[in-house]
């Protein structure tokens, strides 16, 4: 199978790969990147548990190539943290035990990045329905409102 | 890690019980560090396995061509039922869920033959090769289809108690009715998941995602041809499992061992979500039949019930489930005569098996059903119904039995509908509701309260046991690990706070390890809520032998008595000198005294007569109470939740923030159950909705506008548990009746609440229209 020259940043890092043609990023990011922490939980673009960030964007990268990729900046959970210093977005989960089996959790910390960086001041109203879009089977979602709520207020401050 | 005794004087331990903490793993969940089995890095020849399934629902196989799928370039082996060494059989016990098909397929979805490939994408493709000459047969798919054909698994299930047909001929009213409750998907997030690695010898480690360790690793060697010790199984966590993984991870376990034992390679079964919804079982769907008879207080004389349900192509758990479906037909009412008989439909679907309330929440829709339409019957509130016919309180000196003739001893549901009927201002926002319903002819709102009695111990009376192992290494750092798996509900964490508490020692010093069967044997699987309750109480037995162990070194080589040894927060006290537990582990160590050991329970006063259907098969029982306020729209059946306020007895919470957690995520998978989550086979036998594009879970914004969850905060389990508290997994998911009740309190307002609204479950927007139309069409 034809291989092909991917460069992109992946949390800020130039990284140059050989892509399959019909590899997904989200392929990309675990098999060849050894990047796990963007889950594969439908393959479909329906549970965001794969989300990422390409150029800001909040995508499901299993719905794009990994030839897509080339020239882009890429974000996931990897690059939240800086060193040990958490997010404010993942110390405010851990603070409101938003989060049980964890598997979607980086799914929505990067929806939740995405949306503070586009709208720092959102309603609640306007959290739910942006993360509508990232499925959690275990929290019932209301821990998971209440920390990216908080976080937005810190961060709005900061 | 060392520190003086002056540093460690404090008058309570870091992360005892009781305490609010995170998740275990909660740090490298939001990293994306934390390894679930599908992350594990592979040996680089590692292969993928593609489980290859039957289009047919039912039909026979004349023959099965694998040939030029064995030819395809890339392709690494090829498997089915004449390359199983061992037994072809991958079910918990009935032996009926043959691991590759032989002569006859019994659902779509159900296991041919397995691929193995450098990729699953090679694998799947060359699967579409295989030449398979199958003989279509008509197919059995829904309840309907099976109970007109008395197409079941074994004879009909009864419990009864009393006379109840008597009962209800006598009594001053009488009702009858049916309500249709249809199943529910896991739709854990991360699906199902196992890699084989082979090692020497016969020897094969499987790391899998699923609740069952032992289960896996003795399905595992069977199909080998193995003993038990040859395999060892390790989870070291869950994506989610919600009983879908109790015993449906043993096919791809099974069937990655194969593999790896014909190529010798690490071999990983990955199902991606179709297929792992096509596959996998779900919770059974119910339909049940009804009649009840009553005074004129609304008191309940006698019932009956006919429970049928869909188990699918096999047993699976359904004899238990349906069980549990019958010891929950009570909910929390005294009732002196009851008949329930389970018929146990096989059709043509993929097996049923267990999920959060295995069975137990289908029972109790029945007769809150049942406690609804004698509300309505009697113009009543059903909260006075409800109240009339609670079993006793725990402190009002006369305890009632159940109709398996338990007595019911720790009622306290009187306590958490006083404090929610209040604190959620139920009555006035009950004539509220009907004020603002006869003024509003489109929008309808509904309101409902609703209780959950739930029994604690796994039916089955010897899956009631647990074994941990529990090391103090010299150090003073204590490694922890017990049969119990992890699957998000925060056992870890709990049973890690019982160690330390234990050892009274800092939860930091608690590091707890994986699962496996090389550690803790013989174990249980992780479900009916007992995980804290058995590991926790194993954990505690080990660390009190290794407590007891080093109170005998100190007294004897200090010259004290043993009374005198008292284990305070991070020291021991020594007659009237105090030693840091480092030290004095470390001493220990030097003096040669043991500081591992195994701990052990067995949940007691347990007994059961299956033939009679009677005894005592619950330790104890969870209460709960919950007040949902909806809205519907009457020209479309669309519906919103606007308003949980829930009380839920946690006894005395090993940890609240966890219990928390598991009282809100319990609350809206049930209502995702009851109010949108839909399955839909074609009359083929084929399921139609097996992604989450067509099968719809609650998302964040289906939540609960408004969600109020408080702890019972005088909760204490009148049993001797884990530190008096109770089991939490399933028992929230049942509060999410209210949500179902109170839409059907929003249909009936449509006729002044003089028809009935019979919503079956779930309560999709047609559903909630249809019975709007049937309630004004039938309107006096």
């Amino acid at each position: 199978m034809a291989k092909h020259h991917v460069s992109f940043t992946i949390n800020g890092d130039p990284t140059e790969i050989l892509c399959e043609t019909h590899a997904t990023l989200l392929d990309v990011l675990r098999d060849e990147l050894e990047l796990t922490g963007t889950k594969e939980g439908c393959s479909t673009g329906d549970c965001g548990a794969c989300s990422v960030t390409v150029d800001g964007r909040l995508v499901c990268s299993c719905l794009m190539l990994g030839v897509e990729a080339n020239g882009k900046a890429i974000g996931t959970v990897e690059g939240l943290a800086k060193g040990d210093k958490l997010h404010v977005l993942q110390e405010k989960f851990l603070e409101h035990h938003a989060l049980q089996c964890g598997i979607c959790t980086p799914g929505f910390l990067v929806a939740s990045k995405a949306l503070l960086e586009k709208n720092p001041d959102p309603t609640e109203t306007e959290v739910r329905y942006w993360l509508a879009g990232n499925l959690c089977r275990c929290t019932g979602y209301d821990k998971i409102v209440r920390a990216v709520m908080d976080a937005a207020t810190v961060m709005r401050g900061a | 890690m060392h520190a003086t005794v002056d540093q460690l004087q404090k008058a309570r331990i870091d992360g005892g019980v009781h305490e609010p903490r995170a998740h275990d793993s909660s740090i490298r969940h939001v990293t994306g560090e934390a390894v679930y089995t599908g992350d594990i890095k592979l040996p680089a020849d590692a292969v993928a396995v593609f489980i290859a399934t039957s289009p047919h629902a039912h039909a026979a196989i004349r023959s099965i061509d694998l040939e030029a799928v064995r030819r395809q370039p890339g392709i690494i082996a090829v498997l089915g039922a004449g390359d199983i060494p061992g037994i072809n059989d991958c079910s918990p016990f009935a032996g009926d869920d043959p691991i590759f098909a032989e002569a006859k397929v019994e659902y779509a979805g159900q296991s041919l033959f397995a691929v193995a490939a450098a990729t699953l994408a090679e694998a799947r493709a060359a699967a579409t090769l295989a030449v398979i000459d199958f003989a279509p047969q008509p197919a059995i798919v829904t309840i309907a289809q099976a109970m007109a054909t008395q197409s079941y698994l074994s004879p009909p299930r009864t419990l009864i108690h009393g006379d109840p047909e008597a009962a209800i001929a006598t009594a001053a009213h009488r009702l009858t009715g049916r309500i249709e409750i249809g199943g529910q998907e896991h739709f854990y997030l991360e699906g199902q998941v196992a890699i084989a690695m082979p090692g020497e010898g016969d020897e094969m480690l499987i790391h899998s995602s699923t609740q069952h360790p032992t289960e896996v690793q003795h399905k595992v060697a069977d199909a080998l041809g193995v003993p038990f010790h040859a395999v060892t199984v390790e989870v070291r966590r869950m994506g989610g499992a919600f009983g879908g993984k109790e015993t449906h991870g043993n096919l791809p376990a099974t069937v990655a061992a194969l593999v790896a034992r014909q190529t010798g390679r690490a071999a990983i079964v990955r199902y991606d979500r179709d297929d792992d919804m096509h596959i996998t079982g779900k919770r059974h769907d119910f339909r049940i039949d009804y009649t009840a008879g009553f005074d004129d207080t609304g008191r309940i004389l006698g019932v009956t019930f006919d429970h049928a349900s869909r188990c699918g192509m096999s047993f699976d758990l359904s004899a238990a489930i349906s069980d549990r479906a019958l010891c929950h037909a009570d909910n929390a009412y005294f009732i002196p005569a009851m008949r329930v008989t389970s018929y146990l439909c096989k059709t043509n679907t993929a097996s049923n098996t267990a999920f959060r309330g295995f069975g137990g929440p289908q029972g109790m829709i029945g007769i809150e059903r049942v406690i609804e339409e004698i509300a309505r019957h009697l113009r009543v509130d059903p909260v006075t119904v409800r109240r009339a016919n609670f079993y006793p309180h725990k402190d009002s000196g006369g305890h009632r039995a159940t109709p398996y003739r338990m007595l019911v001893e720790d009622c306290i549901i009187q306590d958490l509908f006083d404090e929610l009927e209040a604190s959620s201002d139920y009555a006035p926002r009950r004539a509220e509701i009907i004020a603002f319903n006869a003024k509003s002819a489109v929008l309808k709102r509904g309101i409902a309260m609703t209780p959950v009695k739930f029994g604690i111990s796994f039916n089955n009376i010897m899956l009631n046991q647990a074994g941990a192992l529990v090391h103090v290494y010299a150090d003073g750092s204590i490694g922890l690990n017990h049969g119990g798996t992890e699957m998000g509900q925060g056992l870890f964490i709990k049973v890690a706070q019982v160690v330390a508490e234990a050892f009274q020692v800092d939860l930091d010093r608690v590091k707890i390890t994986a699962t496996t069967t090389g550690k803790v044997p013989n174990t249980s699987a992780t479900a009916a809520s007992s995980g804290s309750d058995l590991n926790g109480m194993a954990a505690l037995d080990a660390a009190n032998k290794i407590k007891a162990r080093l109170a005998a070194y100190l007294a004897n080589a200090h010259n004290v008595a043993a009374a005198a040894i008292t284990f305070e927060p991070n020291r021991i006290l020594v007659g009237g000198r105090e030693i840091a537990f480092d030290d004095a582990i470390a001493e220990a160590h030097r003096a040669r005294v043991s500081l591992s050991a195994t701990g052990f329970y067995a949940t007691p006063k347990l007994h059961w007569d299956e033939g009679t259907r009677t005894g005592r098969p619950f330790y104890y029982f969870c209460f709960g109470a919950a007040v949902s306020e909806v809205a519907i729209d009457t020209l479309t059946g669309e519906n919103r939740i606007l308003r949980v306020d829930i009380v839920h007895d946690c006894g005395r919470s090993l940890n609240p923030a966890i219990d928390l957690g598991q009282i809100e995520g319990g609350f809206v998978q049930g209502a995702g159950w009851l109010t949108m989550e839909e399955l839909v086979w074609d009359d083929r036998g084929r399921l139609k909705t097996h992604a989450p594009a067509t099968y719809k879970i609650p998302c964040a914004s289906d939540r609960p506008v408004d969600l109020r969850i408080k702890i019972h905060d005088r909760g204490r389990n009148i049993e001797d548990t884990i530190y008096r508290s109770k089991a939490v997994g399933e028992p929230p998911l049942m509060l999410a009746i209210s949500a179902h009740a109170a839409l059907s309190d929003a249909v009936a307002s449509v006729a002044g609440g003089r028809v009935a609204p019979d919503l079956d479950a779930p309560a999709t927007p047609e559903r909630i229209l249809m019975a709007v139309e049937r309630v004004k069409a039938n309107a006096p």
